[in-house]
């Protein structure tokens, strides 16, 4: 029990922040092998066709990936949207209700495949690290952007002749359905490789993109491009888990700030539209101000003022 | 305090039964299987081929 403690919390007070980090690139391992756990696709270059695939799970995962089990969330929403009997997916949309109300973008912190490899890709050793530029904070918005237009409007109102829209985002952008998908695929079946075209390209150069700048920039993906992303950022502020901010015990130190690398400010916002649970915040508090949970109450600045 | 907790999760209360209650339509509607027609099938959009 002892040892559990000390892999959990670290040998010292000092330890706990790269413990508990660890841990939760542990648990990214776990989830992004649980629902890639149909291994046989790897061997056999097909991909799983039960019936678990009709349930979407909480992250960027392709289901044209040979392990996986279940679908993306976007592209079931855009195939959903884009198909010429139903307009509305009452179904996914639910489901990102569901998921967001319980833990927000904790999903992008635990949860997404995706978001793992970037937090490995950001572990390679750079010259120069950026940690925010002149235009990062308007970039943000364009998350948003890309959710309205490529995964709502485009499928929704782009359609063929009998009313059959594309999955656009997935199509155009989407570097996760490029890595977990389309390389594994073309790699195991000789009859694809002669269908690769400039689209194919595309993608490549996308993703290409987006793995050299997880090496100098933390997350560029979640931070500029997801869509599923912005959807659960929307539940942030309102999720069963979120973090609370004791104003009586904080000492404004600043740690927290410093070191989250979403660049967010628990203490103007302890669950920023950016925040996304990775808890590195909490561990660094040398306090404990900032907690998280479901039962917690944020003790507010105005609470703090009224009793003094 | 209770009843203060209680009120501050009232809003994810109600947004997590919307969510069960949309789900519970869309399933009845028809739309998990619309998913899952699209995802037995290797997507083409998807891995930059169609």
């Amino acid at each position: 029990m002892d040892k559990l403690k000390e892999f959990i919390n670290g040998k010292s007070k000092k330890d706990k922040y790269k413990a508990r980090n660890n841990l939760r690139h542990i648990f990214q391992s776990f989830w992004f092998l649980v629902t890639n756990s149909f291994f046989e696709g790897f061997k056999t270059g097909k991909i799983y066709s039960g019936e678990l695939k009709q349930l979407c799970v909480p992250g960027m995962n392709c289901y044209s990936c040979p392990g996986a089990k279940g679908s993306c969330p976007i592209g079931a929403l855009q195939a959903v949207i884009g198909s010429p009997n139903y307009k509305f997916s009452y179904y996914v949309v639910g489901f990102l209700f569901f998921v967001g109300a319980l833990i927000g973008r904790g999903v992008c912190g635990y949860l997404c495949p995706f978001g793992l490899v970037q937090d490995l890709l950001h572990k390679i050793p750079f010259v120069k690290k950026i940690e925010t530029f002149k235009w990062d904070k308007p970039l943000r918005k364009a998350k948003y952007l890309i959710l309205l237009v490529f995964v709502i409007l485009l499928p929704l109102f782009l359609v063929d002749i009998i009313g059959q829209g594309a999955p656009y985002f997935c199509k155009l952008i989407c570097p996760v359905g490029m890595l977990e998908g389309g390389i594994p695929l073309v790699w195991m079946n000789t009859s694809m490789r002669g269908a690769v075209g400039f689209l194919y390209a595309w993608k490549g150069l996308i993703l290409l993109l987006t793995i050299l700048l997880s090496i100098i920039i933390y997350r560029p993906f979640c931070k500029y491009i997801c869509p599923l992303g912005a959807i659960y950022s929307l539940f942030n502020s309102v999720s069963f888990f979120r973090y609370t901010l004791d104003h009586q015990k904080c000492i404004h130190c600043g740690r927290c700030k410093a070191v989250c690398e979403m660049q967010c400010d628990p203490v103007q916002n302890c669950n920023d539209l950016e925040c996304i649970r990775c808890g590195k915040c909490k561990n660094a508090c040398p306090v404990d101000a900032i907690a998280c949970g479901v039962t917690n109450l944020d003790v507010s600045k105005e609470t703090v003022k009224a009793k003094a | 305090m209770k009843q203060k907790i209680l009120k501050s999760r009232l809003t994810s209360l109600v947004l997590l039964c919307i969510g069960i209650a949309m789900m519970y339509i869309g399933v009845h509607r028809g739309e998990a299987l619309v998913v899952m027609n699209k995802a037995i099938r290797v997507c083409m959009e998807c891995i930059g081929i169609g």
